[in-house]
């Protein structure tokens, strides 16, 4: 029965999203006021239904429901609760019902707390994003129903991936999704002010935070599944420029984009219809990258679904969408006049640079991420591109970008001197220098990645703490906790981003790695550590087989950690996994891997030295942090909390 | 992120957690270079892995086949050749910058500099205070005040 109410609501949710995309949008053109307004509680009753299907669908899935067809396919009794729950999403079409889920959402927050915008507005806002809603519940409805029933039940299901079963994991995809669609609130912005035929700076002021959330949860969803991939698949990887995965980084470097030029048209009134265009763009390639992991055009590790019907589907949505964005765009973009003047040398000018680096990066991972593609359509080749291509092609973008981002963050409105801009930064610089010389003498081999990347690090570092520094004026330390939270959300940010930067490059030039053959009770050095395998037994989970090692490290005498290194098998899937052992430290991480018992006895075993590895993810939860704290600025609050007031009042006149 | 399903259930027919002990070469000058060349290479069977990680058994032996090649004097480019001569450019994670590869390497470049064009001729184009002109009516400019208070 819950299923059938799951299904009913869904598709009583997808009567409401056809009214909520053209009453409103026809209340708006007209300006009849009960039908602008409807937009509100249209957008309201979406979510609500849309919520009573998926806690439908969730029912299903604690319950062990396997009538259910995705129940049975995608779980099992014997798995932990947080693991069912996780399972909902851990499949396509539960996957797709979260991403809508969080669609009506972001149109439910629009259409009850900003009530400051113009009614006509948000009733444009609500309608575009209803539109949304029309076509993704239709994709599932159509093509993807997740509450299909078996004709009889089996007794238990197939459970799910086991590599999906990992608390990394379970919250990896709704972060992402939070991300992607947040997206969908600035292209509704773009497209409703497109439709008003005006942009401005409050237009701009009411973009900004959806982006800025947006951005939030991109950096946390691609930080869980980065340092999910690294604890998880044995060999510490972080980053593998999967196909996948640069579909969630491209939004994530348009998003980026889209907030600073955001920032130019608030404050200055420029850069309009090219925020209007990145704000199309940003959630055309978030749509993109729901294509791409969709339809199997790109093979890739993530595709949960090869099905090309899926796949045209989407590719419709992504045409109609971002097709007729970009007609209405070329249509009116010439009506939006610039107003601000500015010199090349000022803060314009510098976030017009960023712009340019991040388009431009975001672009370079585009092309390499459809060349293999391209390249069988157009040329019949079959080739692939990966990391080397990334590495070499990507680096020079972020390099520039760290180099002139500190200046960029301090330098005036309108019109600056680079001397005098400089000036402040050359505490940083110095910063920078000596921590470039101490890399260089430390490090064997003298690698050029590690000075580079630790001294740009540093460069950001030091220059977040003189833009936070300068912005205390004369008053000094007193003033540092009174300032804006933007200004030290900024710093927040640019800081994690230098993190970050240390963290991938001393990582990448500094890690040691030992794979060998160890007795039981054999010790071994990498590295300057002794390792120590003292004995290797087998345990039973939950709803795996484990094999567990105990290894002692030893440093100078001392002994600095005791780890269980585990293979797990999971007997459903008949599939292996790794679960490595790793411990923690701020400039390193041990981790140790167990591996197959061998023929002539003893065990495989890995073992990596990876120092700075934590300041990848560090990095990225201070960027997360910086966003956050801009995000609760008085200024989001205040500017919607005076108006309310206002009108409170006004009955009373 | 989530990797290699499909090799992890290849991995059922034998196992193999990527480079095995047995496989490391005794020089290590020798080994550091099969592992550069395995880290370029793409497992054919596995969906964007490379030879050095994946778990596949073809992995396995075409990491073998690229320390026989390099054991008996081949250059770097020589072993790399001799086994996409077998696979094809399929398993080269970095294409040759030839032919229409160079496209594909010029795109990011040539757009840099296109944007960097575009972006100086519209900064120059704003860099004159006649167009600083405010063209807001007056009750926008009220509205637009309260918003920007604070």
């Amino acid at each position: 029965m819950n299923a059938e109410i799951g299904h009913f609501a869904l598709i009583l949710a997808f009567a409401v999203a056809v009214f909520q995309m053209i009453v409103p949008m026809i209340g708006a053109a007209k300006g009849w006021t009960g039908w602008i307004e409807s937009a509100r509680p249209a957008a309201v009753a979406q979510m609500g239904l849309i919520a009573i299907s998926f806690a439908a669908l969730t029912m299903a899935f604690v319950t062990s429901d396997f009538s259910v067809k995705l129940v049975f396919e995608n779980s099992h009794t014997a798995k932990p609760l947080i693991y069912k729950i996780s399972g909902v999403w851990g499949n396509h079409e539960g996957s797709m019902l979260l991403w809508v889920l969080i669609l009506a959402l972001f149109g439910a927050a629009a259409a009850v707390f900003d009530a400051n915008l113009p009614p006509s507005l948000r009733a444009r806002v609500l309608s575009v994003q209803g539109a949304i809603g029309v076509a993704f519940l239709a994709f599932i409805l159509f093509t993807s129903n997740p509450f299909l029933r078996m004709e009889s039940a089996p007794f238990n299901g197939r459970d799910l991936n086991p590599l999906l079963q990992d608390p990394g994991l379970a919250f990896h995809p709704p972060f992402l999704y939070l991300g992607y669609v947040g997206l969908s609130m600035a292209f509704s912005f773009a497209v409703a002010a497109l439709i008003e035929g005006r942009v401005d700076a409050a237009w701009a002021r009411w973009v900004r935070p959806w982006t800025l959330a947006a951005w939030v949860f991109l950096t946390i969803g691609i930080a869980l599944g980065s340092w999910w991939a690294y604890y998880e698949l044995g060999w510490g990887g972080f980053w593998f420029w999967d196909p996948v995965e640069n579909a969630s980084f491209m939004p994530w470097l348009l998003a980026g984009a889209l907030l600073h030029s955001a920032i130019v048209v608030e404050k200055r009134e420029v850069l309009k219809s090219w925020t209007i265009l990145l704000a199309i763009m940003a959630f055309g390639f978030s749509l993109i990258g729901t294509f791409i992991v969709r339809s199997g055009v790109i093979t890739s590790v993530h595709s949960f679904a090869n099905d090309p019907e899926r796949g045209v589907f989407i590719l419709a949505i992504l045409a109609v969408f971002v097709g007729g964005a970009l007609t209405l765009y070329s249509a009116r973009a010439t009506s939006m006049q610039a107003k601000g003047a500015f010199a090349p040398v000022s803060r314009e000018g510098a976030l017009v640079l960023n712009n340019i680096l991040l388009a431009v990066s975001a672009f370079v991972v585009f092309i390499g991420t459809i060349w293999p593609l391209l390249a069988e359509m157009l040329w019949d080749r079959k080739l692939s591109v990966g990391p080397p291509f990334f590495e070499k092609a990507f680096t020079p973008f972020m390099i520039a970008l760290a180099i002139v981002l500190p200046l960029g963050a301090i330098i005036p409105w309108k019109r600056g001197k680079l001397d005098r801009v400089f000036a402040p930064l050359r505490s940083a610089l110095v910063f920078a220098v000596a921590v470039m010389l101490l890399v260089y003498a430390v490090s064997t081999g003298h690698s050029a990645l590690a000075v580079i990347g630790a001294g740009l690090g540093a460069w950001l570092i030091g220059g977040s703490v003189v833009d936070l520094w300068l912005r205390t004026g004369n008053s000094g330390w007193s003033r540092l906790f009174r300032l804006p939270r933007a200004d030290w959300g900024k710093a927040i940010s640019h800081g994690g981003l230098g993190v970050t930067f240390i963290g991938v490059s001393l990582l990448m030039a500094w890690q040691v790695e030992d794979i060998r053959v160890a007795q039981v009770g054999e010790t071994f050095t990498v590295a300057g550590y002794n390792i120590t395998l003292e004995n290797v037994e087998e345990l039973p989970g939950p709803n795996y087989d484990s094999t567990v090692a105990t290894m002692s490290v030893a440093k100078d005498g001392r002994q600095v950690a005791l780890l269980h290194p585990e293979k797990r098998v999971y007997p459903v899937q008949a599939m292996p996994t790794t679960e490595a052992a790793i411990q923690n430290r701020l400039f390193r991480d041990l981790y140790l891997v167990i591996g197959d018992p061998q023929q002539g006895g003893g065990w495989a075993v890995r073992s990596y030295i990876k120092p700075f590895a934590s300041w990848i993810w560090l990095g990225s939860a201070l960027m997360a942090l910086g966003g956050l704290i801009s995000l609760s600025d008085r200024r989001y609050r205040v500017a919607a909390g005076a108006v309310r007031t206002a009108n409170a009042i006004r009955p009373a006149e | 992120m989530r990797y290699l399903i499909l090799c992890l259930a290849l991995l059922l027919t034998g196992p193999s957690w990527a480079v095995q002990p047995d496989e490391v070469l005794s020089d290590p000058a020798l080994e550091a270079r099969a592992r550069e060349i395995s880290k370029i290479l793409r497992c054919p069977v596995c969906q964007g892995e490379t030879i050095d990680e994946s778990n596949a058994p073809i992995s396995r032996d075409l990491r073998l086949y690229l320390r026989e090649r390099l054991v008996a004097g081949d250059s770097d480019s020589e072993a790399v050749k001799s086994v996409t001569d077998r696979f094809g450019e399929y398993v080269l994670f970095e294409p040759p910058a030839r032919g229409i590869n160079w496209l594909l390497y010029l795109a990011g470049p040539v757009m840099a500099l296109l944007a960097l064009l575009i972006g100086w001729r519209f900064i120059r184009s704003r860099n004159d205070p006649e167009s600083d002109a405010t063209t807001l009516t007056p009750e926008e400019k009220t509205r637009l005040e309260r918003l920007m208070r604070d």
